[in-house]
């Protein structure tokens, strides 16, 4: 238990002194996605391997927070010397060990490299992914081993809590965050420091404070890798937080689809009790405050911060209107303020380091950096950190690497399910809060998904459609109705059912969601169906008019056929078709069976491109079959040369 | 039914009615869905009437009202993996399991769901079978995977 600032130091300070050896350390990331490509494996493998060797005293092998390269994992960094290792499996870790621990050099052949430079980057800092990156927030997780509070207090953790306790009134608190431009970051983007100030000022003597923990966009990750990979840091934000409002309670609701972050968060909890962070009198400042998980139970809707209070007082998440705002009538109608993770993760920093340090980055009215979860069709998927204003552009081509599969880029989708997609056009607006808005997307929460010249844009605008009709509460009927309606419209459009006057049934629709529903959910519904409108008219009238996908992604519009004279009768696509809808065989022409077909396009992909056979097509239907005695491919007798010239000889 | 467990479960949340959703999760994770019996015994325990109890139970998409299979499969249905083919790898395992979203088969071997986003979507399309993730699906890998399962 740390009574005071000065043992805080102390303590501190004989972490440092205990870890001031020349100890190696070796960073194997523990995030979910590495943890799925075989982490765990990959941790046991150098705990075994530096035991082997007799170097534990010498070596500490730590399972980290997600640095963000997810494309890469497992990853693993080696300090001192920084080195990092990518796609780092079981069998690499005896020679990682022998070169880079005991003989001090490089293992090349797991390196990352730069395929068009021909380069290699040894240290994390320089691969092109980190380079172009500001990751105030993120660069810390390879640092941590989230079960582990020593590893926090190492690099200054908590320091921001006793300055804020013991050097700063409640209002200088506000203020600050208040002159640091912080936004929200769950996707609102309301100013955090006037959040704060209403529920400082609203009248009453028992106030929360909460953690929005609840991230249920589709795509989007980067709370998850800040609740799983620096815990403490959301927890000595939250405490700050609860000290400017006046606050001795506070939640953190945690979906429970992350049950990693549960755990962490629940392991972090109990340490900052047992230090003293939480609790009564926090380190002799005679401010008291603790912290309760709240498991959410599935419900996209309860990111919403009315539906969240809701759940947390054990109901079904339904919003209802707003004013009141929770700030004066939140929690059992007390006070409340809700951040999302990555905007409490903010507040340490903002602390240390000062507003006027905070605001030197990002443009002028978005400040700070933002965590992006950039997948899709991109080459790095991963979490990109990056300071607000930097450009679409730059996203994907300088930390995301471009396309895969030289394809050509089409749009990128912002903001989730409330957001739009940006085509090409509009690539270099500095992102921020309002710029996306200028363009009819969001920021959200962070997602970035990007799509290439396979993607149909009205599938993409139904999928976003079909999960809003899962997730709408139903409590209100705009939305309940409109959503659905909508949803109907483009499944038609997708299955070749479309006809004239569905894109304008679809924009009154829009408007009518838009404006009447309850919520922000349904009040921004419409946003996928009227960003690809503004952009990518064209396709849904092409699927209307001509009944045509022109990405061969809608089955019902697509079909495939074999072109009888390039078939090679290899056998491949008789055997990766999963309806057995290609009728094959061995030395016969291959077709497909339209009868059975579903249209995956799996032939497509896995035909040799030395015969280059199967064809899609779209808006006509595939050519009648071939007679069935033309189907017999007569090989010619295979002669070795050897035989060949000896034949001629003779 | 195992009541004693389920008492237990309530006590551990001190019988307060704002810990519905957390008991109902407890008993989900205990018995991998919320029984009749189970659900009647909450009501009973936190003075909570059946409707809401219900309300609850079928708002939230963490409960199942329908006992589970051996084997439980969520195909990861995110943006990520819906434009990297995630659709055509729900049709195929719909199509060997028999069943739908949210169904169990008559054998008790399999359950499906649909999930929004398992978060990693560098491995997309992606789906987990037992908490285990299998990743890069395409339709022929994702038949070839489920055959492994009893």
């Amino acid at each position: 238990m740390i009574n005071s600032p000065a043992e805080l130091e102390q303590f501190r300070q004989d972490i440092l002194a205990k870890r001031s050896s020349e100890k190696a350390r070796i960073s194997v990331c523990a995030g979910a996605g590495c943890l799925a490509t075989g982490a765990r494996k990959v941790i046991d493998a150098f705990n075994a391997e530096i035991e082997k060797e007799g170097l534990e005293s010498e070596v500490c092998v730590k399972g980290t927070g997600c640095p963000g390269f997810c494309e890469r994992g497992p990853i693993v960094v080696i300090d001192p010397q920084q080195t990092c290792y990518l796609q780092v499996t079981p069998q690499d870790v005896p020679e990682i060990v022998a070169k880079t621990i005991q003989q001090k050099k490089v293992v090349e052949r797991l390196l990352y490299c730069d395929t068009v430079k021909n380069e290699k980057s040894v240290r994390e800092a320089d691969i092109p992914f980190y380079k172009h990156q500001e990751r105030n927030i993120i660069g810390n997780n390879i640092k941590i081993d989230p079960k582990c509070i020593d590893d926090y207090l190492a690099l200054g953790g908590y320091s921001a809590l006793t300055k804020t306790l013991f050097q700063m009134t409640p209002e200088e608190v506000v203020d600050e965050v208040k002159k640091s431009g912080l936004r929200g970051r769950g996707g609102g983007g309301f100013s955090t420091g006037i959040k704060w100030d209403a529920a400082r000022k609203a009248p009453g003597d028992t106030k929360y404070v909460i953690v929005n923990a609840d991230e249920g966009d589709p795509g989007a990750f980067m709370d998850r890798a800040v609740l799983e990979g620096n815990p403490h840091s959301i927890l000595e934000g939250l405490i700050i937080g609860a000290y400017a409002i006046g606050s001795h309670e506070g939640y953190v609701y945690v979906r429970q689809e992350y049950p990693l972050a549960l755990e962490n968060v629940g392991v972090a909890i109990k340490q900052a009790q047992e230090c003293g962070f939480l609790g009564r009198n926090i380190l002799g400042s005679n401010f008291d405050f603790d912290i309760k998980v709240h498991r959410g139970a599935g419900a996209f809707v309860c990111g919403e911060e009315t539906a969240l209070l809701l759940s947390l007082e054990g109901k079904p998440g339904e919003p209802r209107s707003r004013p009141p705002y929770p700030a004066t009538s939140g929690l059992w109608g007390k006070p409340t303020n809700i951040n999302n993770v990555e905007t409490w993760a903010n507040v340490p920093l903002i602390v240390s380091n000062g507003a006027d340090w905070y605001n030197q980055l990002g443009t002028a009215r978005s400040k700070g950096t933002k965590i992006f979860s950039l997948v899709g069709k991109i080459k790095n998927t991963g979490l990109v950190e990056v300071p607000m204003g930097a450009t679409l552009r730059d996203i994907i081509y300088k930390i995301g690497d471009g396309i895969p599969g030289g394809k050509k880029f089409k749009a990128i989708q912002t903001g989730g399910p409330a957001g739009g997609c940006i085509p090409e056009e509009h690539l270099d607006i500095p992102v921020d809060f309002d710029e996306l808005i200028k363009v009819g997307a969001i920021m959200g929460s962070g997602g970035m998904i990007v799509m290439d010249e396979d993607t149909c844009m009205v599938d993409v605008a139904r999928y976003f459609l079909n999960f809003l009709t899962q997730e709408s509460c139903g409590k209100c009927s705009p939305c309940r109705e409109g959503v659905k309606q909508m949803h109907r419209i483009l499944t038609n459009i997708t299955e070749g059912r479309g006809k004239e006057g569905d894109i304008e049934l679809l924009e009154e629709l829009a408007m009518s969601t838009g404006s009447a529903s309850l919520c922000a959910l349904g009040r921004s519904a419409a946003n996928p169906v009227l960003s690809t409108l503004r952009y990518f008219r064209h396709e849904y009238e092409t699927h209307i008019k001509e009944k045509r996908c022109p990405s061969y992604t809608c089955q019902g519009l697509v079909s495939y056929y074999i072109d009888s004279a390039k078939c090679g009768a290899c056998r491949i696509c008789e055997r990766e078709c999963s309806s057995q809808a290609v009728m094959g065989g061995k030395n016969l022409i291959h077709i497909v069976d339209q009868t059975k077909c579903n249209a995956c396009g799996t032939c497509f992909e896995v035909c040799p491109t030395k015969f280059g056979a199967v064809i899609r097509i779209s808006g006509e239907p595939a050519p009648a079959r071939i007679p069935e005695e033309a189907r017999i491919i007569v090989r010619q007798r295979y002669v070795p040369k050897k035989a060949k010239q000896a034949e001629t000889a003779v | 039914m195992n009541k004693e467990k389920i008492e237990q479960i309530i006590s551990g949340h001190h019988c307060e009615a704002s810990s519905l959703i957390q008991i109902l999760l407890d008993i989900q994770s205990e018995f991998h869905w919320l029984s009749p019996e189970a659900l009647e015994l909450v009501g009973e325990r936190l003075k909570i009437p059946a409707s809401r109890i219900r309300h609850t139970a079928t708002f939230y998409k963490a409960f199942s009202l329908v006992p589970k299979g051996r084997h439980e499969i969520n195909v990861c249905m995110g943006t990520a993996c819906h434009v990297r083919g995630a659709p055509r790898v729900l049709e195929v395992v719909q199509q060997i399991t028999g069943i739908q979203p949210g169904e169990t088969d008559i054998d008790m071997k399999f359950s499906l769901d649909t999930v929004n986003c398992l978060g990693c979507c560098a491995l997309g399309p992606v789906m987990e079978i037992d908490e285990q993730h299998l990743g890069k699906l395409v339709p022929a890998k994702t038949a070839e995977l489920l055959k492994h399962y009893e």
